[in-house]
């Protein structure tokens, strides 16, 4: 990257980006709950209704299905349609729109019919806002071929993930973790559209692999700088798409480290992390030198109470403490 | 507490092998690395090494029993305080398993307990987790199950430092031989001829899984030797025939050297995965009289000068047609070398002894009209071929390692 850079948020950043979205191609346009005069409910939104009217940011009602169907059927139609779901938990009602038709009409229709609708939603818990709201679904989606699933946690992928989101054919959903929409940092000036697909590598290490995502990113790396101090190099590699997984990025990690410990704030049966370990017991089996380790949500629903949700959810201790036991330390 | 000594793995086509005669006796003290028995194979008679210190205990197979890899065949006693005490690092021989059956009755005529190419150290099962109640074997990681297969290293020796009592890398690591801290064999065994049809099968076997599984390529250099001819003559002439180096000697050298910059080349397949070697451990192909051959590995021959090397050969070529391998010698080549030097043939079309992945062959130096700045000259010419595994490597990068080659051979006083 060249030039400058500005200091901006997550939350800006994905506003960013769907400003250059609408301002490149005039299919674009975004629908979803409270997105045009409140602004959508964590502010992302926040301006666009005035600047590009309500043709272009279409306040919906409260039928997450009824709007969802509507996408598909403009992209169907040609539109490149974003849509706002409040929260996962809400996409549900959703489902029957984004599983029976989104993910399955290229299949059904024999590549006639593309549906290059990007659906954006929220995800995650942290904000004591309890079970109906706060829970990490990424992997129910992330099990469904037709679809392709990416979880943005740095400014450049919120940045830049949105426009190669609309630029494929087939249905994109974008998870954006509600905590952080917060987080401050530099991004360039001229930041671009990034590849949806394929995992990064966020710390160099050869001791053990942390293998995250989304919300739990920046925990895993405070985690490694923890384990710095121990003499514990840990390699953090940040997933970015949940499907597809980038398994030649995976393995060659753990072929260089041997150890592996998956953070996912998914629960821990039929998670994410539970797929990413299969994946290495198929893959690397041979290169491993401990078992693989997981940090997941405790299976409760995410409790409202600060401290109980606190306890609920992967951790910088309890990573800290899977890795060293990678290690028997 | 008492431990296991078990039957080695001494290569991927070693299936079992049979006791010659054990070097130590019950109550004896062995130093790591210590020969404990001597090991008939089809490759031979091979001295077997234990990876720890301890007190030899109870033999638990006699003279002449052949049992698979990875049988009990002798109880080990802790050498003294020092030693673990550990529930899950062995149990009594008593309540173990060897690959075929219980322990004492362990023997085998005619059926290899294990079939396959690749035997494993005693258990097959993956370690049980945490929750489980002490393990009746030892517990290993997958890597370090892997590298002691191909070391050689029998785990149940091993008292593990992972994660609940397992045997890890690190173990592992710690107790491969090492060549240049390894003594010296305590004796050298009289009777230990190698059974030239059980090597002859060996080699069936070798050869066939390479020529079903490796897609080889072919390449064959020329290259003018008469600079290491004249050296070597100037070299020699001074010094009694029991010091003089041979050009075999020269050529290990140079392709050694060569390794450094095209590890490709040197190290193995893992299951169609290339698994790059640490060291270059040169295997040095030997005749056997009667028939037969046999490549042990000279460790590290990038580091040895040429006398050092020259000493290693001669070495290697006694104890290959008196017996008495060592068995790191046997199961550590990263690549092979083969010189038909004596024989007359112009070049050698090699075939890789899996699961390295490349092999290459020096034919006879002789005589040629070559070009030398636009007039034709007498030189020495010698042809270099290369057979490598093109699932690892191509013809560009192997065409590239034997002109290496061929500019170390033309500055001989350097290698």
């Amino acid at each position: 990257m060249s030039g400058e850079a500005i200091q901006t948020t997550y939350r800006e950043a994905v506003r960013a980006a769907i400003r250059e979205a609408l301002d490149r191609d005039e299919r674009v346009f975004l629908m979803g709950e409270d997105v045009g005069r409140y602004g959508g409910c964590y502010a992302v939104t926040k301006g666009l209704y005035d600047d590009y009217g309500p043709e272009r940011i279409r306040d919906t009602p409260l039928s997450e299905c009824g709007f969802t169907g509507a996408g598909i059927g403009a992209a169907v139609g040609g539109m490149r349609p974003i849509v706002e779901i409040m929260t996962v938990n809400f996409s549900l009602l959703a489902l029957d729109q984004i599983l029976n038709n989104a993910a399955t009409l290229r299949h059904m229709s024999g590549g006639q019919l593309k549906v290059p609708v990007v659906i954006r939603m929220a995800t995650g818990a942290g904000k004591q806002l309890a079970a109906q709201h706060s829970h990490s679904l990424e992997a129910w989606y992330a099990h469904v071929p037709g679809l392709k699933v990416a979880a943005p946690a740095t400014l450049e992928d919120a940045r830049g993930m949105l426009w190669t989101a609309l630029e494929d054919p087939d249905p994109v959903i974008l998870f954006e973790h509600v905590m952080l929409y917060n987080r401050t940092g530099e991004l360039a000036a001229d930041a671009d559209a990034v590849p949806l697909t394929g995992a990064a590598v966020r710390r160099d290490g050869t001791d053990v692999s942390l293998i995250t995502y989304g919300g739990c990113l920046f925990k895993t790396l405070e985690a490694a700088e923890q384990l710095a101090a121990d003499d514990i190099a840990a390699e953090v590699i940040d997933l970015r798409s949940l499907r597809p997984l980038d398994d030649a990025t995976i393995m060659a990690s753990v072929a260089k480290t041997h150890r592996a410990v998956i953070i996912d704030e998914g629960w821990r049966s039929g998670s994410l992390a539970a797929e990413v370990s299969a994946r290495i017991m198929e893959q690397a089996f041979w290169e491993l030198d401990a078992p693989v380790g997981r940090v997941c949500s405790a299976e409760v629903p995410i409790p409202y109470p600060r401290h109980l949700e606190h306890a609920a959810l992967p951790q910088v201790p309890a990573i800290v403490a899977a890795a060293k036991a990678t290690l028997g330390r | 507490m008492t431990q296991v000594f078990r039957m080695p793995s001494l290569g991927a086509d070693m299936e079992a092998g049979t006791l010659i005669e054990w070097t130590r006796q019950p109550g004896e003290r062995l130093a790591r690395g210590d020969t404990i028995a001597v090991i008939e194979t089809q490759k031979g008679a091979i001295e077997v090494e234990v990876f720890q210190d301890a007190v030899m205990g109870r033999p638990l197979i006699g003279i002449g029993d052949k049992v698979p890899v990875g049988a009990p065949m002798a109880e080990l006693e802790p050498a003294g305080p020092t030693v673990q005490a550990s529930g899950t690092t062995a149990a009594p021989p008593s309540e173990r398993q060897g690959p075929s059956g219980p322990a004492a009755g362990d023997k085998l005529k005619d059926h290899p307990a294990q079939s396959g190419s690749q035997p494993e150290p005693p258990a097959k099962s993956p370690p049980p987790p945490d929750a489980t109640p002490a393990a009746t074997h030892q517990r290993a990681s997958p890597a370090a199950r892997r590298l002691a297969a191909q070391q050689g290293i029998d785990l149940a020796t091993l008292i593990g430092s992972g994660p609940g009592g397992a045997v890890i890398l690190a173990d592992i690591q710690a107790a491969s031989p090492q060549p240049e801290t390894a003594p010296a064999p305590a004796r050298q065994p009289t009777h230990a001829r190698p059974d030239l049809a059980a090597m002859r099968e060996a080699i069936a076997a070798a050869m066939s899984r390479a020529k079903r599984e490796i897609p080889h390529y072919y390449l064959a250099h020329d290259l003018d030797l008469s600079d290491a001819v004249h050296w070597l003559r100037r070299r020699n002439a001074a010094r009694p025939p029991g010091q003089r180096l041979l050009m075999g000697v020269l050529f290990i050298k140079a392709v050694a050297l060569a390794l450094h910059d095209f590890r490709e080349l040197n190290g193995f397949d893992r299951d169609g995965r290339f698994e790059p070697a640490a060291g270059i451990h040169v295997g040095t192909a030997i005749a056997i009289r009667g028939g037969g051959l046999v490549a042990p590995a000279i460790h590290d021959a990038d580091q040895l000068d040429l006398d050092a090397l020259m000493t290693r050969l001669r070495d290697l070529v006694a104890r290959v047609r008196s017996g008495g391998l060592r068995a790191a010698e046997l199961s550590d080549p990263t690549v092979t070398v083969s010189s038909l030097g004596e024989r007359g043939v112009d070049r050698l079309y090699g075939v890789i002894y899996p699961p390295q992945v490349a092999i290459v062959g020096f034919g006879t130096p002789r005589p040629r009209a070559w070009v030398v700045e636009q007039s034709v000259q007498a030189r020495t010419v010698v042809t270099a071929t290369l057979a490598a595994d093109h699932r690892h490597s191509d013809g560009h990068r192997g065409a590239l390692f034997l002109a290496r080659v061929a500019a170390h051979l033309q500055e001989p006083q350097a290698l």
